[in-house]
């Protein structure tokens, strides 16, 4: 057979180990995110399922693929039935460039390479993954439009936006990388990183902190899981979806959540490499699963632990902070590289950024927090307008009844 | 050898498809055959609205600020892509390359300034 078709029937087993790795990895993150998280709460997590609660993941498939498939008389039909597929499409797809190892894991000859644990190594790699995952965001909106219920348009309709903010972060803060690796394919970056004798993390502390914050916001996972938000949406564009349907969708939410974890560990960690010590047979595999096993518990850690933002916040935030620093970030580490200075040059300035943020948003946090010698109201210093400013605050007499017309209590509902 | 790269991406998005499709389907037709006797009262298939009753069409007008972040987007995100594909050969251009990108991203930066100032990065 010639090498092009070696590569063809390649490629072809590679798509469906990874597929089915991909999926499984899901499968079982969904059972560590529960026990993760339940160690948190100080609870045990599900452990009845099979030692450890390991066949939990077995038993909820069960279950989603029993369950009615609901769908609203409003929906409609055909968008709605096929967004959630929409959504995996996208997830599994922008894995393709993904390196688990290099070009010559398992030996030099083109048999050998055409074996080489990634499905497709193409020259624009980080571009190929940034373009798709940002494709995310069709099958949310088109679920969210399609499920015929106002809260679910209103989830899709903050998704996007928000998507759309935060994904101009990621490219920017990616572009730092870029300077100093001189490529797009992600297989290079990683050879530059080992070339460079580094990991791109020292070189730019405040890239990595942007595309890590950008890419939890990208991925919709808490504190930035507006478009689910239940308090004030049910819950979002997932509101109508039940049984296998919904299973889709977080399918996709963490297929894409080791996507990003994987682009982190590209870009920022060396990816498969560890010193000299990838050179051994499979030991990349277990490089590159420890750093993307590690970005999946901060993931978790981080869902433990921060409440969930509000939505002016989140676009305040996105626009005023994150956006101004990567331009920062890509000026400076131009700056270093126009200069010809040496890499560490960058990481302080990085670091120093990164110093700077810390000092400004503590001080503001603290005038914020500061109170009266009543202790009980907050002083106001003008910079802390915390309420949108469509909210109007007036004081009520308890001991007073409502005058006003507006707060009367609604009338009583006429039984016929 | 580059174009193969793609065909070997299209490899992987259509067995990704083949797979989620398939597992649809047989999913369908086990639910078809095996749950039969759905109840079929008309509430069933509102709409759930945290228990409220649905009023008028889900397809509303919405705010107009979406349009405005969409709009900004597609500004920064065209520039973006101007700045990757610099990014990549800045190491070959040298200091020209860092003068012109300082003038760009100050054209970009102006651009944020202003919006700030219109107050539209503002939500609500």
């Amino acid at each position: 057979m010639s090498d092009f078709a070696w590569g063809v029937v390649a490629a072809l087993v590679k798509s469906i180990i990874i597929i089915v790795a991909l999926l499984t990895a899901f499968a079982y993150m969904t059972l560590i995110e529960r026990r993760v998280l339940a160690r948190f709460q100080r609870r045990v997590g599900p452990n009845r399922a099979g030692p450890l609660g390991l066949l939990q993941p077995v038993a909820d498939a069960l279950k989603m693929a029993f369950k009615e498939q609901f769908m609203p008389g409003r929906a409609f039909r055909f968008t709605f039935l096929l967004a959630p597929a929409l959504s995996v499409f996208v997830a599994l797809t922008a894995f393709a460039v993904i390196p688990l190892g290099d070009r010559t894991t398992w030996g030099t000859s083109p048999i050998a390479r055409a074996w080489a644990p990634f499905v497709s190594d193409i020259n624009v790699g980080i571009l190929y993954t940034l373009a798709i995952s940002s494709l995310a965001v069709y099958g949310i909106v088109l679920a969210g439009w399609s499920s015929g219920n106002h809260y679910s348009l209103l989830g899709a309709l903050r998704s996007a936006a928000q998507m759309v903010s935060y994904e101009v972060s990621i490219g920017l803060s990616v572009a730092g990388v870029l300077m100093f690796a001189g490529t797009l394919n992600m297989v290079d970056i990683v050879h530059a990183q080992v070339h460079q004798g580094i990991w791109y993390i020292l070189a730019q502390p405040l890239g990595f902190i942007l595309y890590g914050i950008a890419a939890i916001a990208e991925v919709n996972r808490a504190p930035f899981d507006l478009p689910e938000a239940e308090q004030e949406l049910v819950a979002g564009y997932l509101t109508e979806f039940s049984g296998l349907r919904w299973s889709l969708f977080q399918m996709a939410e963490y297929i894409n959540m080791i996507t990003t974890s994987s682009v982190l560990a590209t870009l920022f960690l060396g990816g498969w490499t560890l010193g000299a010590l990838h050179g051994i047979l499979g030991a990349p595999f277990i490089w590159y699963g420890i750093k993307v096993a590690f970005f999946l518990f901060i993931f978790i850690w981080l869902r433990a632990t921060l409440p969930r933002i509000r939505y002016d916040q989140l676009m305040r935030f996105g626009w005023q902070v994150l956006l101004p620093l990567s331009v920062l970030n890509a000026l400076c580490t131009a700056a270093v590289v126009a200069f010809d200075l040496q890499w560490w040059v960058s990481g302080l300035i990085g670091l120093f950024i990164i110093l700077v943020v810390s000092i400004i948003y503590y001080l503001r946090l603290r005038a914020h927090r500061q109170v009266d010698k009543s202790g009980i109201v907050p002083k106001s210093t003008g910079l802390d307008q915390v309420l949108p400013a469509s909210v109007r605050l007036v004081n009520i007499d308890p001991s007073q009844p409502p005058t006003s017309p507006t707060h009367a209590t609604e009338p009583a509902a006429t039984t016929p | 050898m580059v174009a193969t790269g793609y065909l070997f991406a299209a490899i992987f998005f259509l067995g990704g498809c083949a797979f989620v499709l398939g597992g649809l389907a047989f999913a369908d037709t086990l639910n078809a055959l095996l749950l039969k006797g759905r109840k079929r009262a008309a509430s069933k298939f509102d709409t759930y609205e945290s228990g409220e009753i649905p009023l008028g069409s889900a397809w509303v007008q919405y705010p107009l600020a979406f349009y405005i972040f969409a709009l900004l987007f597609v500004a920064f995100d065209v520039d973006i892509v101007f700045i990757l594909s610099w990014a990549v050969i800045f190491q070959q251009l040298g200091w020209f390359g860092f003068v012109e990108i300082v003038f760009f991203i100050a054209v970009l930066a102006l651009g944020l300034v202003y919006a700030w100032r219109k107050g539209v990065i503002r939500w609500i």
